[in-house]
């Protein structure tokens, strides 16, 4: 056992703490070259992390930097900070901590790389940042440990798939780093060990006792959840009622703007005008740290949030969680719920909140989830090319390489190791030359090969282009939203598209308030007080969940049940009624929906595929649909449906379901859709082909910059197989395609499909007119839209003898 | 192809939905903002590397229109090239194919702020063109009449049943058309940007380009 120095032990004893077991682990098994902690939240992983760093530093002088520590979130880096300064500071040891995250000065940045502190805390993105420098070998020498902090967020994303591949750079740097990978509750230890270690080693993993069960129950209320619709408005005062009854309660929904109706009209009920705050990532930063320091010294009995608030800060105080909506997914349900972990050894409080009468059964599926300890998990995918081809140009900013060196690193990142020859040349074709079948930039090269063979920038100018475009999270083009009037305040951030839409005199809901949409001034939503229109609902980006396969699987089998004595009354009658005016969705059959409403025609398809195989079953369905003249307009999927609408009705869905003719609708339909134009535009941003537009600089209405929709027609029609399409095909195919699934559903029903045609929307496929992420089909009927109200608007200003 | 004829300034033009204008009284075939060679300048100037087609796809589409219409004269309103050396740079390949469009028909270069000077290709330049009605500049001129311009990339917006459009469109006013740009990387201006609002009056039209010409007022997009 590897005791504390004695000066730490001594600030230990005097608090009277003592330490975990799971953290005496971590410090007897520091020497292990990777180590990863699984331990509940609240079970003091962060100290665990850095309990060997401290043992270290206090021990004797180190120089440089000693500890790399990694968050996915600037908040947490600049909060564990905070938490480390004191203890350092009380014991005087000789240690100095700093952060570095995108908000960090630029002297200060250039201060940290020319004299490194003992411990950094950073992001992905600033740590990539940090490797394209050619003093990154400096900067790192001496480096002794990596502690990557709530990887398991990471696991599933690209941002996990670019930081280790930063780590292999340093590693190739520093051959003794040690990597330390810190995370919550998770189905698969294994596969996050495999992420954190080098390929092929192993990598040692720490337990930590996960504590008692969760004591999580649905919420009681005496006004049943609406038929439709999302935000769970009709519990506010069962909520309200809860956060009295508790100190400090964490309300979490889905999305952020459920977060903000929710959140308005909480406080129009709120008579006691108990202290709730609000917090999302559209916020500004100002309105977030305000309400962040506001829930750390113990102001606030409630904060309405968002995922945003998934992850990190500690804020000791909360005692319940409220989840308002379907959980959607097991794992991350379980995790929430940790937030409100007061005490490690106490069972952590939670209430789940249905939005509508669908969420009733999803979360009494989820409840039984959460019993029999069943967290799902997603398959691991290889690493993406995109983020790839990113990776190669970070290195080649950092200077001169070899691409056979280079290969040999990408290729100890567990995600990469099966990454082939040719592959590769493929990318680094791509990042030096386009890689397009015209050969171009022969003269324009962005990587030149030099004589001895290594690569090299072309221009070394390009550096400066290429790290501002460092990063995989996609920020949908958004603007800022900020008071009229000189220096006016700040307050968030919408989407583009939405603020588009707007004409002056419209309001809308934002930071929980409602506020006019004055004008456009140099890219800022300019708007006002001025409350005196039911508000619009703002669109904000922010990650959508997908329900678990595990989840609908689960729900379809709740529904065989002749009765549902164990769901409300309410949800359980409406179930009936579904089942008497149309029928219940079963397993080894299709169901089938046709109804008009408002002058179009709808068809619901209930596939419980999951969200992915349900969108792309829009697609194809739209695609024959059109194909038949029927004039698809758009559709919404969920991971139970998906909702068609269209200016002809739908008679015989038979032909719709034929695979083959679905299989050959793939490849054709794969082209010209607006999913993989939406996936070219992400992945050709990460893979360095586009610039990412950067706030600021971008100018109103500049006809210079074009859409990415054209690069995407252009390259498919003239170069189909380069590297951005193949990367897009593969992109869609294991994230918004997922065919496989539909063919499964498919052969599971076996023909067996039911066709039920209806005067009127049911009660099953209401909730799908509130889903947000409808899809548009561009064909025959946007058209007939369009000269329509051509004829309308041109008799209107009296125009029409044009 | 639903080309939209429309009377202005006492003579007829016809709308292309490929974003063309046809001037039948004078067999005359006009389009602006070509951009040709723009891949090559960003290159070039050391940004990314994009899909090195827009020029093939511009003289493709072009030919299209030439094809349909058989003009006489053909007149390119300006920023024809995304820059002089772009020009310059054009692969023999294209070269040739221009070349061959022009065979047989009178070819006028009007200058534009992307290429402001003469190029060593065949053809006339000339800093705008006075032709019966119609001047044909790059850039619209405050008080101009029976004025055919460019340089702007105006662009339409509208919202149907919830669903947003936006399409590249000519702009028609009583003293003035504004040509969408016909070049394949080529972006857009919004129609109610301030720019464009100083040059339309009450009775301004947005001819939408797309599968067939959609003419909307110009009061009802943005």
């Amino acid at each position: 056992m590897r005791a504390l120095p004695p000066i730490l032990k001594n600030w230990f004893d005097t608090r009277g703490w003592s330490i975990h077991p799971h953290q005496q682990d971590m410090l007897d098994r520091s020497d292990a070259p990777s180590l990863l902690l699984i331990a509940p939240t609240g079970g003091g992983k962060t100290l665990a992390g850095f309990l060997p760093t401290l043992a270290d530093l206090a021990e004797g002088a180190h120089d440089g930097l000693h500890t790399l520590y990694i968050s996915p979130l600037k908040a947490l880096a600049s909060d564990i900070r905070r938490n480390l300064e004191r203890p350092i500071a009380e014991m005087g040891l000789p240690i100095r901590v700093e952060d570095r995250t995108g908000d960090t000065s630029a002297t200060r940045k250039r201060r940290q790389r020319a004299d490194p502190p003992h411990i950094l805390l950073t992001t992905p993105e600033s740590l990539a940042l940090l490797t394209s420098y050619e003093d990154a070998p400096r900067m790192f020498a001496g480096l002794k440990r990596v502690i990557i902090d709530e990887i398991h967020a990471l696991e599933e994303s690209k941002r996990g798939d670019q930081l280790t591949l930063a780590v292999s750079r340093l590693q190739t740097l520093c051959p003794d780093m040690h990597r330390v990978g810190l995370s919550a509750t998770v189905d698969d230890p294994a596969a996050i060990a495999r992420m954190l270690a080098k390929h092929p080693d192993p990598c040692e993993v720490v337990l930590a006792d996960p504590g008692p069960d969760p004591d999580i129950r649905m919420l009681e209320t005496t006004e049943a959840p609406p038929w439709s619709g999302g935000g769970g408005r009709y519990a506010i005062p069962a909520v309200l009622e809860q956060v009295k009854q508790h100190k400090t309660t964490l309300i979490f929904h889905n999305t952020r703007a459920q977060a903000e109706i929710f959140f308005h009209h909480l406080w129009l009920a709120n008579e006691d005008s108990l202290p709730i705050g609000i917090h999302h990532g559209s916020l500004s930063r100002e309105q977030r740290e305000r309400v962040e320091q506001a829930m750390v010294d113990g102001q606030l009995r409630a904060i309405v949030c968002t995922g945003s608030l998934d992850l990190g800060i500690d804020w000791g105080d909360v005692d319940l969680v409220i989840q308002v909506g379907a959980p959607k997914n097991v794992k991350r349900l379980v995790q929430r719920i940790g937030r409100a972990n007061h005490r490690y050894i106490a069972p952590s409080k939670a209430l789940l909140v249905p939005a509508n009468r669908f969420e009733v059964v999803e979360c009494h599926a989820a409840l039984e989830a959460v019993k029999d300890h069943d967290l799902d998990g997603e398959t691991r995918q290889r690493g993406p090319k995109d983020v790839l081809c990113q990776h190669i140009l970070i290195r080649a900013c950092a200077g001169p390489f070899d691409a056979m060196d280079l290969l040999h690193e990408i290729r100890t990142v567990g995600p990469y190791a099966d990454l082939t020859r040719a592959e590769f040349d493929d990318c680094l074709d791509f990042v030096a030359t386009g890689g397009y079948a015209l050969r171009a930039y022969d003269k324009w090269q962005r990587l030149m090969q030099r004589p001895d063979g290594m690569w090299q920038l072309r221009d070394p100018r390009a550096t400066r282009q290429i790290r501002m475009n460092i990063g995989t999270i996609m920020d949908p083009d958004t603007l800022k939203v900020r008071f009229k009037g000189r220096g006016g305040a700040p307050l968030g951030e919408i989407e583009e598209g939405f603020a588009a839409q707007l004409t002056p005199g419209d309001t809308f809901l934002i930071g929980g308030q409602i506020v006019r949409y004055e004008g456009l001034r140099e890219m800022t939503v300019e708007v006002t007080r001025r409350a005196d229109k039911e508000p619009k609902i703002a669109t904000f980006n922010g990650t959508k969940f997908a329900t678990s396969t595990q989840l609908s699987q689960r729900i379809l089998r709740m529904f065989q049940r002749r009765d549902w004595p164990d769901l409300p009354t309410h949800t359980a009658q409406w179930l009936h009624l579904q089942r008497e005016v149309s029928r219940l969705p079963e397993p080894g059959r299709l169901l089938i929906e046709s109804f008009p409403r408002d002058a179009r025609h709808y068809t619901c398809v209930y596939g419980f595929a999951g969200r992915n195989a349900q969108q792309t079953l829009g697609l194809l369905l739209t695609k024959r649909m059109e194909e038949l003249h029927l004039a698809p307009l758009g559709f919404v999927a969920t991971d139970y449906a998906t909702l068609i609408w269209g200016l002809e009705p739908l008679r015989d869905p038979a032909p719709l379901f034929d695979l083959h003719a679905l299989r050959d609708g793939l490849d054709s339909w794969l082209a010209g859709n607006a999913v993989m134009k939406r996936t070219f535009k992400s992945s050709a941003i990460i893979a360095g082909l586009i610039d990412r537009n950067h706030a600021g600089q971008r100018k109103s209405g500049r006809q210079a910059t074009f859409s990415s929709d054209i690069l995407y027609d252009t390259l498919h029609r003239y170069d189909p197989d380069h590297l951005m399409l193949r990367i897009t095909r593969e992109e869609a195919e294991r994230g918004l395609v997922d065919f496989s699934r539909i063919e499964e559903m498919i052969t599971r029903i076996h023909g067996n499909i039911d066709h039920v045609t209806l005067d009127r929307v049911t009660p099953l496929s209401a909730p799908l007119f509130l889903e947000h992420g409808r899809t548009p089909v561009e064909g025959a009927g946007q058209e007939r839209l369009l000269a329509d109200a051509a004829t309308e608007l041109m008799a209107e200003v009296g125009l029409n003898a044009l | 192809m639903s080309i939209l004829t429309f009377a202005f300034c006492g003579t007829e033009l016809e709308a292309l939905p490929s974003g063309a204008l046809f001037w039948p009284a004078h067999d005359l075939l006009c389009v602006s903002d070509l951009h040709l060679g723009k891949s090559e300048r960003i290159a070039r100037r050391g940004g990314t590397l994009l899909p090195p087609y827009e020029t093939a796809a511009t003289l493709t589409r072009l030919e299209q229109a030439i094809d349909l219409t058989r003009p006489k004269t053909v007149v390119c309103l300006g920023d024809s090239f995304d820059d002089l050396a772009a020009g310059e740079a054009l692969p023999n390949r294209d070269r040739d194919w221009l070349f061959r469009l022009q065979a047989g028909r009178e070819w006028i270069w009007i200058e534009g702020n992307h290429d402001p000077a003469p190029l060593d290709l065949a053809g006339t330049h000339m800093a705008e063109l006075r032709l019966g009605p119609l001047t044909f500049r790059h850039i619209a001129e405050q008080g101009a009449q029976g004025e055919i311009s460019g340089h702007y990339h105006p662009k339409a917006a509208i919202t149907l049943r919830g669903r947003h459009i936006s399409r590249p469109c000519f702009l028609r006013s009583a003293d003035r058309v504004i040509l969408p740009a016909f070049g394949a990387y080529t972006g857009g201006l919004k129609c109610s940007d301030p720019v464009l609002k100083g040059l339309m009056d009450a009775s301004a039209v947005a001819l939408l380009t797309g599968p067939q010409i959609t003419p909307l007022p110009y009061g009802k997009v943005r």
